[in-house]
């Protein structure tokens, strides 16, 4: 566009490089620019010296805006539209606004030449503050807003709208008077823009991007501004249209109930809701100011249900405390406990039907593979018994206890040691093919997919190897790494004892998210529908957006999640400490029903034709009905 | 002596009519046009315009690929910025270009330059933050440096088998295939926020006066709100970036064929530039198509 490029740069050194007006220059041989004020969008202000005044200084602000209009006929008519406005805002008189000494249009730039206002405009001031604006301080901001307003609504022969209220257009001057510095001039400079253009929104009613301005739009946007001023959240960073979603208490309980209720008020989406005048808000700030003092509202407290909402099939009683998981393999439920006892029950009737000892306690979750079924102890051995009986079919002896669960592949079984290795050992015969080492005890399931073996140790080292036991990479978090990693569409997740859960792109393993939560976690991660779901010792179930590590929603159980949840359907179920099986809605978080036992649940639940099994510290097996 | 060679070769033998397929390629055959082999590599194009109405370019791109082979061969990387800037003066023009600018050297010295350290370094930050604070280092830059300019952007890091986009304002990312061009950013414009909260319909928002209009720019203030996620790589699909002198005047439909039916991405740009000409070319039209091959 031809007059973008300024016309008045005929004389060398007269704008910089984007075209602003030096200091030094002077325009219409009367206005001396002495220096910028600030520029935004198609305009700039300017402060000015009066030259028709030799013997003081009179200071002024110049405001240019620039006619982007190419075709002459549009140029012509942004001309006679700036001249337009110009010559009504030099009627008004009130002690708000600053006074229109001069107008003039030069080249491809009109000119306003305005009051000069010493102070700072609350955008300002609002960058500089450290903490929230006193309450009655904005009170009183807002009530001489209102009148000012209410002269702007009320002028003859029509009623000014002031378009675009916002706090770097209201000054503070030296008086603690707050002035309006900038009527909405410049949109004649807009019109029917083609190509991107910035709006000042955030504080704009919702009617005037469909070309309605009225009175009931300056009070949303004054609405709009004293949320800002209470709240300190910039209404520019976030949607539009969206305070409801953010109320003035929620991020300064300072504020008390009736000035939220006001700013509520006049925040309304729909303008038949809002304050029908500035008049009318003005008496309900003044009426809210009157009840001083913060109230606090008692906090509901919340009732408690000890009663279980679900119903329970059936439970069976063991020796000792469960903490591990359990699996359901042709119609049987195998679970290790902490008597060292392999357990195989009915799944259908939770009758017993027969058990296998190890030498030591069973903190991981069995695997089943045809007729056999492979449990690791810390016993330091992995047993490979018979599904149906129990029978020992072999056992495989590592150098440590083994707390990782082992996962079967191809043949052969996976699984991490405290002896620093990750085993790998052949289905059939029970010995080892290969393995491979860590620096520190491995506890995690190793995740194996697409010719690689994934997992963490107790070193906060995460490894991804080939297999031939090579390392393609290693991922170091800065704790131990408990919480066995899942692969879902190309990412690794996991957590830490770092506080973190991590999201890695398994090819690399670059680190492409993290999520920080309140405790260490040792909860593997769970996944469905774009949502990661892991428990920590924060006592919270988390769900966090896969795609940009946001949380969607939190779950806080009375105690440590040491568990990891499951999703089946739209449901989370999690285990907590706190001795409860929790059953979350997947999409938000909204308990649907909870299970007590006697015990903290440390393991993971599982389900099975709509049956759900998970043990517990209270030494029972539980199946419930979801 | 090759005009008389010709003249007495005996004609060579026509293919027999039966047996002859005559049945319709599917449609990813009928693309293998003579241009580069797709198979194995990530393919780019790129094509600007001022467009026919505009005398000023304000957009930018920026298009940086890497690909490797051999022992420990690096993966396959690459970065992707189209900046769409506005505002008066030159400094639409300055602020899509410094935004630009400074992006790709954050990314790079951050993240793509590590690619090639022997050592693997630990305390990297990740990927989604990274993003994050080089669009809002561009967003310093233009504050500081170009008042009262502003810029759109998007940018798309790809590192293995994921892309990390960070993106701000109303230049879009799209995914197209063979069925559909889905756009995955979310234009942070007035119009698209009232469909969002169903006061617009679609069709109403194409037309509306005011639907250049951003809430969110970068330049606009010291606080800006970036949008960041990822996403898998997509696999023998298409991720297209533009700003909206195409997206705007070229229906989604229409920009789907003309990707699809390109004999490369190179061409397919050049296309869909001379599509957003013929529809008048309202504004900057700015495309870099991406090309993943499947797996």
């Amino acid at each position: 566009m031809r007059r973008t490029t300024r016309t008045l740069a005929n004389k060398p050194g007269e704008t910089d490089q984007m075209g602003m007006l030096q200091p030094g220059v002077t325009l219409q041989d009367r206005y001396l620019v002495l220096g910028i004020l600030g520029a935004g969008g198609m305009s700039s202000v300017y402060k000015g010296r009066d030259l028709h005044f030799p013997n003081v200084t009179k200071l002024v602000a110049v405001k240019e805006m620039i006619n982007m209009a190419a075709d002459p006929t549009m140029y012509e008519m942004v001309v006679r539209n700036f001249e337009r406005e110009a010559d009504l805002l030099a009627t008004l008189s009130h002690p708000a606004i600053p006074r229109i000494y001069d107008y003039f249009t030069h080249e491809s730039s009109s000119y306003l030449v305005m009051e000069f206002i010493e102070g700072r405009d609350l955008e300002a001031m609002l960058r500089e503050a450290d903490d929230f604006f006193p309450e009655d301080k904005v009170i009183s901001w807002a009530v001489e807003l209102c009148d000012t307003l209410t002269y702007l609504h009320g002028h003859q022969p029509q009623p000014v709208i002031f378009r675009d209220m916002k706090p770097s257009n209201i000054m503070i001057d030296h008086h603690a008077h707050i002035r309006l510095i900038d009527f909405g001039i410049a949109r004649v400079f807009q019109p029917g823009q083609k190509g991107t253009m910035i709006g000042t929104e955030g504080y704009s009613p919702p009617e005037q991007y469909r070309g309605e301005a009225s009175p009931p739009g300056d009070i949303y946007a004054l609405g709009a501004t004293l949320h800002h001023l209470l709240t300190r959240r910039d209404p520019r960073a976030e949607p539009p249209f969206s305070f409801s979603e953010r109320p003035v208490r929620e991020l300064n309980p300072k504020v008390s109930p009736e000035i939220e209720a006001v700013i509520n008020g006049a925040l309304a989406y729909d303008p038949k809701d809002r304050y029908p005048s500035a008049e009318a808000m003005k008496s309900a700030l003044l009426a809210a100011a009157k009840q001083t003092g913060i109230l606090i509202s008692p906090a509901a407290s919340a009732s408690l249900q000890l009663r279980n909402e679900v119903q329970e099939i059936w439970s069976f009683e063991c020796e000792d405390e469960l903490r591990s998981t359990p699996i359901v393999h042709n119609g049987i439920m195998y679970i290790g406990c902490y008597d060292n006892n392999l357990y195989a029950l009915d799944a259908k009737k939770g009758s017993f039907l027969w058990k296998y000892a190890t030498e030591g306690g069973i903190p991981t979750r069995p695997a089943a593979q045809d007729d056999i079924v492979f449990v690791a102890s810390e016993d330091h051995h992995l047993h490979a018994v018979t599904a149906d009986k129990g029978k020992l079919v072999w056992t495989y002896r590592a150098e440590g206890p083994i707390r990782s669960s082992p996962v079967v592949y191809e043949g052969y079984i996976f699984f991490g040691c405290d002896d620093g290795h990750l085993h790998v050992v052949s289905m059939q015969t029970g010995r080892r093919a290969w393995r491979a080492e860590a620096t520190a005890p491995i506890r995690t399931a190793p995740l194996v997919a697409d010719e690689r073996v994934y997992f963490g140790s107790e070193s906060g080292d995460f490894y991804c190897i080939d297999f031939k036991g090579e390392i393609k990479w290693r991922f170091r978090a800065k704790r131990a790494i408990t919480s066995s990693p899942i692969l879902v569409e190309g990412m690794i997740y996991f957590g830490s004892m770092d506080w973190t859960l991590y999201a890695l792109e398994a090819e690399g393993g670059w680190q492409v998210w993290r999520f920080r939560m309140g405790r260490p976690t040792i909860s593997s991660p769970a996944y469905s529908e774009g949502r990661i779901i892991t428990g920590c010792a924060d006592g919270i179930i988390y769900a966090i957006d896969a795609r940009n590590n946001r949380e969607l929603w939190r779950y806080q159980t009375e105690h440590q999640v040491t568990g990891s949840p499951i999703i089946h359907e739209d449901s989370v179920f999690c285990g907590s400490v706190d001795g409860s099986m929790y059953c979350l809605d997947l999409r938000s978080g909204r308990k649907r029903w909870m299970f007590r036992t006697g015990g903290p649940i440390t393991g993971t639940p599982v389900v099975v034709d709509n049956t759900l099994y998970f043990g517990s510290n209270d030494h029972h097996i539980y199946a419930l009905l979801t | 002596m090759d005009l008389l060679k010709r003249i007495f070769r005996p004609k060579p033998a026509k293919p027999p009519v039966d047996g002859v397929k005559t049945a319709p390629l599917s449609p990813s055959a009928i693309r293998q046009g003579p241009g580069p082999r797709l198979d194995h590599h990530v393919v780019v194009g790129m094509a600007q315009s001022v467009g026919m109405e505009r005398t000023h370019n304000e957009d930018s791109l920026f298009v940086m690929h890497g690909s490797s082979a051999g022992l420990e061969s690096l993966p396959e990387f690459g970065l992707f910025i189209v900046a769409d800037g506005m505002g008066g003066h030159r400094s639409g023009e300055v602020a899509s270009s410094i935004s630009v600018r400074s992006v790709a050297r954050r990314l790079n010295q951050d993240s793509l330059l590590h690619l090639f350290d022997l050592e693997v370094e630990d305390d990297t930050l990740p990927l989604l933050d990274l993003m994050r604070h080089a669009l809002e280092e561009a967003n310093q830059a233009v504050v500081t440096r170009v008042p009262g300019g502003g810029t759109t952007l998007t940018a798309v890091l790809m590192l293995g088998h994921q892309v990390t986009i960070g993106h701000v304002g109303d230049s879009r990312a799209y995914l197209i295939d063979n069925a559909t061009a889905k756009p995955i950013t979310r234009d942070h414009s007035l119009v698209k926020r009232l469909e969002e909260l169903g006061q617009l319909k679609p069709e109403e928002a194409e037309v509306h006066p005011q639907r250049n209009v951003l809430y969110r720019a970068i330049g606009q203030g010291a606080n800006l709100e970036v949008d960041v996620f990822t996403q898998p790589v997509p696999r023998d699909a298409f991720l297209l970036l533009c700003s909206d002198g195409l997206w705007g005047v070229v229906p989604d439909l229409s920009i789907q064929k003309i990707v699809t039916s390109a004999k490369n991405p190179q061409e397919a740009c050049e296309e869909l530039v001379k599509a957003a000409n013929a529809a008048g070319g309202p504004d900057n039209i700015t495309a870099v198509l991406v090309f993943f091959p499947p797996e």
